[in-house]
């Protein structure tokens, strides 16, 4: 009972109070609050309960599936909804000095939007994380797209609009192909279960499977921004305000590659043929070039930000090709499987962090280039830890949990002899401290004369919160990594093929 | 006999026409250079497809693409057109950045349609190669009797497949705060849409006093019906915005302001009460589980509430930003 009630939490907490801060603006950092309890009162309850039990399933309405919508809590979407869970609660205690309102007597249009679009992002997260079901996550990515768009132009500045017009484009032409290839497999299959899809479709590659699951993953590739359906992300995630850019960045592609995930891995894990597999790891690993050159190029710290997201993008489609391939290579597929998975982790936490002290160094040095940063590190000491350790995450470096990730990565690659994947991820993480390594250098020189705006202690705290999470996950890493081994789908641990 | 092979022929005859016209239609809204032009066909379009679905036995499909798909996008597009418009129409077009970007945008253009005409052939191929499934007719007519209604579609959007209605529903309602966050700050606090300048005994004033309470009942009908046949929460909510959009046009009664409580709380009402009744049952042994006993009130109740947030919704969509004074002014709008 409590353990349902917990799951129904997760997906209805931030949802009514979205609602209701859509009549009570004046509430909405103190409705974020309470969502930010109930969402870890939920987790707290629900990851011993998944321990102990395994995977959990809740069907909607008391109604099985096919008929009905179930949801699912495994190791993999706990860990998610948790880091979710970090994230959201990090950026809502962010966003307060900015869309908190203050003394002021007259409401205004930026105050009133921000909270229920945010709780309506982190809405839509949760029951991407828990659907089991492929018109539900379409849905769900909707609610997703729309509040996402929307914090994209919330600024109001014309930059802003178009950045968030060109994502609202690629958003929906890849909600348009996702909702095709459902459509597909629901007339083939008669059902939008993930499970039973399963079920049915073992061992078979019927045609109008790869074409249904070939038009998902185009889709759900333009909506994670893989190269090369990236043109919409560096402007809309360097252009918004830095809460809404940690969310767009660190959670919102994590939700379509977590759909992809579902799809390769559980609902149609035969379909896979080593050219496909090849071919996204391709992209992947082209994205991770090109996406940490341009960061290298950039003197805008959010921007640099921003490619560096597209360049880390790419880490995540490494995961085709290293837990697929032929047979003598499968002993690993869990390795890079779970490697995958940590690094998904580890950038969100990482990257929100990264956006949130972009955010507040470019407040105190009343600009976003790269060199107004000069001797930022003595004024604002915790923020420039918090940067700091969070690119140690994104390097790889130990104790962090970016090099768990990369370690069962670079094995897998090396023990299963896919020797170019290892080069691309050894090459991305050099690139990588490179970039990080700029605005890292230019902070934490002297400057004696530079004058900064006093940046709040708690605004600090926030970004040093997720860069100290994204360390321990390495630090700790035997608890998540068992975590996410409950409920793992076959076809982690045998591979695709 | 010769009668039913005679009606047979006649029928595959229309859906011929009807298939050729719908493909024409389309063709037209995609070719065609005018943008209201562009519009016109969409709508024409939406018609078509509307009666494809009629044809089809979807009759609460048709419905809902003859409200939503033709007419409210419809009113939708010719909205952005005529801001558009005036937008434009003060900066004039530059020939020169025009002649560049031809280049550019013919290979786009092309590339479009290669993968369009790519995509449909693979998805005729997909659809001829198809395996005879029956969907889940069959497990919605055995839990029919438990679902409260009788309706079918009724029965799998608010009851067996409730959750996604109920997202569905926040979706409309977060569309509406995406839209009203692009609002200029300055615009805060006004009302929505242009000024309407009715002439209290011009025909507009007149329609908007002699079709509400028609459109009311139907509205409310097609809510209360679609608990047995054809209608729903979406129909009725479409026929009750325009309703009201008729009565703010013919300059009835002004449209709310933004910041107004009570607008507000109109439209989270649906929402809300369906996520209400989600959590209560969630506590009662179910979440969104609807007791075969109270299903139907129940169902009844949900509807009602997400009519009006529905309505109060799609209607203010329509309405759009602010116009008048803050707006830049047109070559039209010169005293």
């Amino acid at each position: 009972m409590s353990v349902s009630l917990a799951i129904v939490a997760l997906v209805t907490a931030p949802l009514v109070a979205a609602l209701i801060a859509v009549i009570l603006p004046r509430w909405g950092p103190w409705l974020s609050l309470l969502v930010v309890a109930g969402n870890a009162a939920a987790l707290v309850v629900l990851i011993p309960a998944i321990v102990s039990q395994g995977a959990l399933t809740l069907p909607i309405g008391g109604w099985q599936a096919p008929l009905g919508i179930t949801l699912r809590a495994d190791g993999m979407a706990l860990a998610f909804l948790t880091m979710a869970a970090l994230v959201m609660a990090a950026v809502l205690v962010s966003a307060r000095p900015e869309f908190g309102g203050g003394g002021e007597v007259t409401e205004t249009r930026r105050q009133w939007a921000f909270w229920p679009l945010a709780l309506l992002l982190w809405s839509a997260l949760n029951v991407v994380f828990l659907s089991r079901d492929l018109f539900n996550l379409y849905v769900a990515l909707e609610l997703l797209t729309v509040s996402a768009v929307a914090l994209v132009a919330i600024d109001g500045k014309a930059d802003g609009l178009g950045a968030a017009l060109r994502y609202l484009m690629f958003a929906l032409l890849g909600s348009l192909a996702y909702l095709l290839g459902a459509a597909l497999l629901y007339a083939q299959h008669g059902t939008l279960d993930i499970a039973l899809l399963a079920d049915q479709a073992i061992g078979g590659r019927a045609a109008v499977d790869m074409m249904a699951v070939g038009l998902m993953t185009a889709g759900l590739a333009a909506k994670t921004a893989l190269f090369p359906f990236h043109a919409w992300l560096q402007p809309a995630h360097s252009g918004a305000p830095a809460p809404a850019s940690a969310m767009l960045s660190a959670l919102v592609p994590k939700a379509s590659f977590a759909i992809l995930i579902r799809i390769w891995f559980e609902a149609l894990p035969g379909l896979a043929t080593p050219p496909l597999l090849v071919t996204l790891g391709a992209m992947g690993a082209i994205a991770i070039v090109y996406g940490s050159v341009l960061a290298l190029r950039q003197t805008r710290l959010k921007l640099m930000i921003a490619y560096s997201t597209v360049a880390q993008i790419g880490y995540l489609f490494l995961i085709f090709p290293l837990a697929g391939g032929d047979s003598y290579m499968q002993p690993w597929a869990a390795g890079a499987w779970t490697g995958v998975m940590f690094h998904a982790l580890s950038h969100g936490l990482a990257k929100a962090s990264m956006f949130l002290c972009a955010g507040l160094w470019i407040v105190a040095a009343g600009s976003d280039r790269i060199e107004a940063m000069r001797g930022l590190a003595s004024a604002t000491p915790m923020i420039a830890s918090a940067f700091a350790l969070a690119a140690v995450t994104l390097v790889g470096l130990p104790p962090s949990g970016g090099f768990t990730a990369k370690y069962l990565m670079l094995t897998s690659a090396f023990v299963s002899g896919q020797y170019v994947w290892a080069a691309v991820l050894l090459i991305g993480g050099l690139l990588s401290a490179a970039y990080l390594y700029r605005p890292l250098a230019v902070a934490f020189a002297r400057d004696g004369d530079a004058v900064f705006k006093p940046v709040p202690r708690l605004a600090q705290a926030m970004p040093l919160m997720l860069a100290l999470a994204a360390i321990l996950l390495g630090l700790a890493s035997q608890g998540p990594f068992a975590l996410m081994q409950i409920g793992r789908p076959s076809s982690a641990e045998a591979g695709l093929q | 006999m010769i009668d039913g092979t005679a009606s047979d022929i006649a029928a595959t005859g229309f859906d011929l026409v009807l298939a050729a016209m719908i493909l024409g239609a389309g063709l037209f809204a995609v070719t065609v250079r005018d943008l209201f032009g562009a519009v016109v066909f969409f709508i024409v379009y939406g018609v078509f497809v509307a009666l494809a679905w009629l044809r089809l036995g979807a009759l609460d499909v048709a419905l809902t693409e003859a409200a939503l798909g033709a007419g409210l996008t419809g009113v939708l597009l010719i909205g952005a057109v005529a801001r558009l418009g005036r937008r434009t129409g003060t900066q004039g077009t530059d020939a020169l950045s025009r002649r560049s970007a031809f280049s550019v945008r013919s290979v786009s253009q092309i590339a479009t349609m290669l993968v369009s005409a790519a995509v449909s052939v693979a998805l005729g191929w997909a659809f001829l190669s198809l395996s005879d499934s029956d969907g889940l007719r069959a497990g919605v007519a055995a839990n029919l009797d438990a679902s409260g209604v009788s309706n079918p579609v009724t029965a799998v959007l608010i009851n067996f497949r409730g959750w996604d209605t109920l997202l569905e529903s926040i979706v409309l309602l977060a569309a509406l705060i995406g839209l009203w966050s692009l609002w200029r700050d300055d615009d805060w606090g006004r009302r929505p849409g242009l000024r309407q300048h009715a002439r209290a005994d011009g025909v507009l004033a007149m329609f908007g006093r002699l079709l509400p309470p028609f459109g009311l009942l139907f509205g409310v009908y097609m809510v209360w019906v679609g608990s047995s046949l054809p209608g729903g929460a979406f129909q009725g909510g479409t026929v009750l915005a325009a309703v009201w959009l008729l009565m703010m046009m013919a300059g009835l009664m002004p449209p709310p302001m933004v910041t107004s409580a009570r607008i507000r709380a109109v439209l989270i009402a649906g929402p809300l009460v369906f996520l209400s009744v989600g959590i209560i049952g969630a506590f009662a042994g179910g979440f969104l589980g609807l007791p075969p006993a109270y299903a139907k009130p129940l169902i009844l109740m949900i509807e009602a509430a997400l009519t009006l947030s529905i309505a109060a919704t799609l209607a203010l969509l329509v309405l759009g930003p602010p116009g008048g004074p803050a707006m830049p002014s047109g070559p039209g709008d010169a005293p």
